[in-house]
Formats: structure tokens, C-alpha cells, sequence
């Protein structure tokens, strides 16, 4: 398997995306032909535009007075008194938009325009990329059209109303499980059937590459600053936990992302439990799933003996998904991170604690990263990062409904 | 001499018809197969089901979702096929995505598909460059050819890599498009296909997606050496009636 581990070839383990779009094992390009100068065209491109001076110039002006980054990290006094740990809460949640998603579509927006891309189009789970990417298009003023699972545009009405409201198309996925995997099917049969003007801005680390690896850097604005937030508050940038929720995994790899190669920092990603891991309803990528191949790269997939891949389950649209990116996958299978699970019931229970305990209420996404602090054992004066990835808002009906309030 | 090779060199306007496996009734692989073969296809495409067909449109999305459904896998197709060669003599590639092949073991599937006669595999999904360096040699060894796909906007670069590596002939998209969509023969397309005529390939081509009629057929064997027709197939064939069905829509072409 030359062509496969090439990156691992080096003296210290290469973490990161080599030469040909790998990740160890994981990784590549599996996409037909009818998708292949798109790409192509991205691939030979991504990292001579993002690297420009003028990219970076506006790419960081516009986090800093339209996001509104720096996002703060906030020492949870009350959360940290209970676990004995200092918990910093990294609030993706404070982004315009509401969720760290908006990190990549305004990198990603400035390299279509770059790319002279007239349309724009894109998958959702929970809605928060959906309307992250309709954000960015009325900003930029682009066309902008946005595939939804069938299941997800009935749980995520808020962000449905949104995207339109920003001038989106939402274009139900009707196929499969009616998710976010199935979305994703229906964009890239739009980016085969628009092979000239259109980008698909892509919201998860997930995808061929260099999409996984171009998501990752938009979304490593997460971890740069965590560190030198860390060192203005504890003067020490080495954290002793960094914890994120992964469906895709993209806010955990923006959370790790600066933390990767220092050993020291243990990562940890938690994943969707559902109902329980062995219950049949679950989407905890890494217990369930094997190595395979699907939205275009080689990682760890939920699927059936044949290679069909499995129907996930979450409370959480966003971690609703049947794979990981193929960086987490290698990040797992090295054992560089740790995965893990939470069940649907420990995560809106996590999301309550923290609402009222510190008075932010909590993306289900994000309550899932939460909900291990309870499972740990910390020893007293630990230095823990949680990526709060996104609000609650738009799962008002979920709690609602879970608590009866 | 290897089935594909001796069809090109004997005939022109070569009729290749795709189907899914397992569908309209899980049992009918076979028997559609040789009813194709009777009624005149001259190459046989048997898809693979898979989850997330990614490059096909709707109709053949549906038939996949339904074969699944009813129980087809790849041993399952493979236990179907065992004894094909005792009544079917035309070419037959096996195309589906790249995942179910995986997990089969890439060796596994390129034997099973020895042992029965398949002569080669279309899998849109398994990149040139992975199939170049892991699997040619497999392929090799056991004789298949491997079917690549061009398109409209496919560069004469990689048009004559892929000619380089292909053992059969090469499969012309019409237009960049999921399967299903109607062929406009426009001035684009037909530029399209002359310039791809005028590169004077070693492979023979076939055209295909957007191929549903006598008419379109025809319009596309100007340009290449047939045509592929696979959606307008799939949507005609009647689970009571498969045969007749068959033989119904297969009328026109041999007229």
C-alpha cells in the first residue's frame, strides 16, 4: 500500500494531510470522473489562494467585525467548582450565526469568488452550515441553494426559515435516511450536474481532498486562539484536555487542530451515542463502524457486511452522520486521539446542567462534549478546553419536548 | 482473445445495455441477461447495488435502493451469476461504486468475477490514480478489463492517460450529468465528441448517459463506436412481466 502511508513515513507521525490527500491510511479522492476537474481545479488551487496576503487580510477582517472573533474562552467558575477542574468553554456559540460553522464558508465564500464561482451550493444537517453558507452568499450576494435531509428540515424549522429568509433555495433530500449523509448525496449529484460555475462549500471535514484539509484550516481560527487566550488567562498554552463533539468532526478539528502534534494535550472527540451504542440507534462512528469509502474518501464508515452504509442515529442533527473525517479516522486509529461516546439522554441532560448552572444553553452538538466532563476523573487543578460549538436555540423544541418545560 | 476486444473488431454500433441486479425481483438477474442477449444487446452492464449512488439519478437510485431492499449483495449477484456462461455468450461488466468492492476484498471480486466469465468492471467512484498503483496488477492477473469514464470537461491530458490504461474501450459521458437526463445533441456535445474522435484513441468508445431511445442510439453511434443505455432500460422493465418487457423495449433496435 505505497501510495496509502506515505505519511506515516517520517521519523515523528505525521498528523496531518500529505501529498497526495492522505491521512495515513485515510483520506484521497474517490469521486467520479464527472466531478474530477472540479476538484481537481480546488485541489491545485486552495493553498496557493488561502496563503495569498490579500486572502488572509480579508478572510481576518471578516471574522473579526462580521463574525465577531475573537470568540471568547470562558473559565466556567460554577462548572469547574463541580468537576474540580478549570473547564474554559471555547464560545464557537457567540459567532454570528450561532455555531462555528461560519468559520469555513466565509474562508470558503472568498475562495469561490476567487475561483470566479457564480453559485453556490451546500449540504446541511442542523441547519447551522445551511445557514451559515445563505450567509455568506447575501453577503457576497451569490446563489445560493442548500440540500437538507427530508426528517431534518421538520426538526430544524428555525434554520429552514432562515436560510430562506437569506435568499436560499432549501432543497429537501427525499432518498435514504432523509439525514445529513443523504444531503450530501444530492449536492454533489448537483456539483456533477453543474460542473462549471458552481462551488460546494462543503461544512465538514468529510469529502474529498483537499476538502477535509481545507476545513480544517478555516476551522484551526478555533485552536490559534484558544492558545493564546490560555496564555493571557493561565499562562500556559498547554491545556491538559481539549474535548469536542464529532459528527463530521470539523469544530473538533478546529479545536485540535493547533494541539495535534503537542502529545501533551489529550484529545478527546464524542461522538453521538443515540439510544446506546449496541441499541441500533446510534451514530458513534468510531465503536461501530469499519474502514470503507464514502463521500469521497477512504475513513471509517458505519455499514453493513456488504459496504452499505448504515442509517445513523442522534438527537442531534448534526452528529447525525454514518463516518468521520478521514483525519479523525487517522487521528483514532493512531491512537493520537481518543473517541468516545454520549447517549442522546446524557447529552440534553448535560445541555440542561449547563444552562443552569452557567446560564448558556447549548447546541445538543455541543452538550454531547459537555456530558463526558461527567465521566472523567480529574485529580484536581487540570487546565480542560471544551469547544461550545454552537447555541441551543434552534433545539428549543427538542429540550422543550425532552423536559416538558 | 478477450470477449470485448473480439465484439469491437467484429461489429459497429455496438448496443450495450445497463441493468441493476436484483431488480425488478431479486431473482431476475439472470433471466434478464439472457433475454438481453436474445433479443440483440450486444454488451451487458450489471450494476452493483450500493447505498449512495452518487453519480446515478433518480430511476436508478430507486431500483438500487429496491434490490438492496429484496436482499442483494455481491455474493448474492455472484451465487446468480455462477452459471452464466452456460447461456449467455455476450460481453458482461460488472459496474457499481467502489465501497461494496472493498469490503468484498478487491482480489475476491477480481477472482469471483474470473471464475464466472465477467470480462471487466466499471467503478466510477475508484480514482485513476489508486486504481493505477493498488489494483491494475490485480486486474491483470486475472484478466479483466477496467472501464474508465471521460467527460465534457475531462482535459486531452488525462483523455490519453486514461486511454493508456484502458483494456476495453472507453466510456464517453454525453454531458457532465447524473444518469438519466435526456441527450441534447447540441453543438457543444458534438464538438465534444469529435474532438474526442479526432484524438484517434486506442480504445474504442462508447457513449453513454442520456441514450433512451432508437433515435438518440443512433445519434450517438455517429460519433463512437455505440452507445450505452441504461435509465430508459431500467424504467421500462415490469416485475410481472420481465421477459415480455425486455423483449418489448429491445423491439425497436432490431427492427
Amino acid at each position: 500500500m505505497s501510495l496509502l502511508n506515505k505519511g506515516l513515513k517520517n521519523k515523528t507521525m505525521n498528523y496531518f494531510v500529505n501529498e497526495k490527500g492522505y491521512y495515513g491510511d485515510f483520506g484521497g479522492a474517490y469521486i467520479p470522473e464527472m466531478l474530477y476537474p472540479n476538484v481537481e481545479e480546488l485541489r491545485q488551487n486552495y493553498l496557493k489562494i488561502i496563503d495569498d496576503e490579500d486572502f488572509q487580510k480579508e478572510f481576518h477582517q471578516l471574522l473579526k467585525d462580521y463574525v465577531g472573533r475573537p470568540s471568547p474562552l470562558y473559565l466556567a467558575k460554577r462548572l469547574s467548582q463541580k468537576y474540580n477542574a478549570n473547564i474554559f468553554l471555547k464560545r464557537e456559540d457567540l459567532n454570528h450565526t450561532g455555531a462555528h460553522k461560519i468559520n469555513n464558508t466565509i474562508g470558503q465564500i472568498l475562495l469561490a469568488e476567487r475561483l470566479g464561482k457564480k453559485r453556490i451550493i451546500a449540504e446541511t444537517g442542523a441547519g447551522q452550515h445551511g445557514v451559515a453558507t445563505a450567509t455568506v452568499c447575501a453577503l457576497r450576494g451569490l446563489e445560493c441553494v442548500v440540500y437538507m435531509g427530508e426528517i431534518d428540515i421538520q426538526r430544524q424549522a428555525p434554520n429552514v426559515a432562515r436560510m430562506k429568509m437569506l435568499g436560499a433555495t432549501v432543497v429537501p433530500a427525499t432518498s435514504g435516511s432523509k439525514t445529513l449523509k443523504d444531503a450530501t448525496n444530492e449536492a454533489m449529484r448537483d456539483w456533477i450536474n453543474n460542473p462549471v460555475d458552481t462551488h460546494y462549500i462543503i461544512g465538514s471535514v468529510v469529502g474529498p481532498h483537499p476538502y477535509p484539509d481545507m476545513v480544517a484550516t478555516f476551522q484551526s481560527i478555533i485552536s490559534e486562539e484558544t492558545k493564546k487566550q490560555l496564555i493571557e488567562q493561565t499562562g500556559n498554552d498547554q491545556p491538559d484536555y481539549v474535548l469536542a463533539c464529532v459528527g463530521g468532526g470539523s469544530n473538533a478539528m478546529g479545536m485540535f487542530y493547533h494541539f495535534i502534534d503537542d502529545e501533551k494535550v489529550k484529545l478527546i472527540a464524542i461522538e453521538a451515542g443515540g439510544r446506546g451504542v449496541d441499541s441500533g440507534f446510534s451514530a458513534a462512528t468510531t465503536a461501530l463502524g469499519k474502514e470503507g469509502v464514502l463521500h469521497g474518501s477512504r475513513s471509517i464508515l458505519m455499514q453493513t457486511e456488504d459496504g452499505q452504509v448504515v442509517e445513523p442515529h442522534s438527537v442531534s442533527a448534526g452528529l447525525d452522520y454514518p463516518g468521520i473525517g478521514p483525519q479523525h479516522a487517522h487521528l483514532f486509529k493512531t491512537g493520537r486521539g481518543e473517541y468516545v461516546s454520549i447517549t442522546d439522554d446524557e447529552s440534553l441532560q448535560a445541555g440542561l446542567l449547563l444552562t443552569q448552572m452557567e446560564g448558556i444553553i447549548p447546541a445538543i452538538e455541543s452538550a454531547h462534549a459537555l456530558a463526558y466532563l461527567e465521566k472523567m476523573n480529574f485529580k484536581g487543578g487540570e487546565n480542560v478546553v471544551v469547544c461550545l460549538s454552537g447555541r441551543g436555540d434552534k433545539d428549543m423544541d427538542t429540550y422543550m419536548k425532552y423536559f416538558g418545560l | 482473445m478477450n470477449r470485448i476486444k473480439k465484439l469491437f473488431q467484429e461489429k459497429k454500433d455496438i448496443l450495450s445495455i445497463y441493468y441493476t441486479a436484483g431488480y425488478p425481483n431479486l431473482g431476475d438477474t439472470v433471466a434478464i441477461a439472457e433475454e438481453l442477449e436474445r433479443s440483440g444487446a450486444d454488451l451487458l452492464e450489471i450494476g452493483f447495488p450500493y447505498s449512495d449512488p452518487v453519480a446515478d439519478g433518480p430511476v436508478i437510485q430507486a431500483s438500487s435502493k429496491q434490490a438492496l431492499d429484496k436482499g442483494m449483495d455481491l455474493k448474492t449477484l455472484f451465487a446468480q451469476l455462477k452459471d452464466l456462461r452456460k447461456t449467455v455468450s455476450i460481453p458482461v461488466l460488472l459496474m457499481g461504486y467502489v465501497n461494496p468492492m472493498l469490503q468484498f476484498g478487491v482480489e475476491n471480486f477480481c477472482k469471483a468475477c474470473a471464475e464466472i466469465g465477467v470480462d471487466g468492471c466499471i467503478v466510477p467512484d475508484l480514482p485513476m490514480v489508486e486504481y493505477e498503483e493498488l489494483y491494475a496488477p490485480v486486474f491483470a492477473k486475472y484478466d479483466l478489463s477496467n472501464i474508465f469514464l471521460v467527460t465534457p470537461q475531462t482535459s486531452e491530458e488525462r483523455i490519453r492517460k486514461i486511454d493508456g490504461l484502458s483494456n476495453g474501450f472507453v466510456y464517453l459521458i454525453s454531458s457532465s450529468a447524473t444518469t438519466g437526463k435526456n441527450l441534447q445533441v447540441s453543438d457543444t456535445t458534438e464538438a465534444y465528441f469529435a474532438r474526442i474522435a479526432s484524438m484517434k484513441l486506442n480504445n474504442p468508445t462508447m457513449i453513454g448517459f442520456g441514450i433512451s431511445s432508437k433515435e438518440t442510439f443512433d445519434k450517438a453511434c455517429k460519433y463512437a463506436n455505440g452507445a450505452i443505455i441504461g435509465t430508459a432500460f431500467v424504467k421500462s422493465l415490469s416485475a410481472d412481466d420481465v421477459q415480455g418487457s425486455v423483449k418489448q423495449f429491445m423491439k425497436e433496435f432490431t427492427l
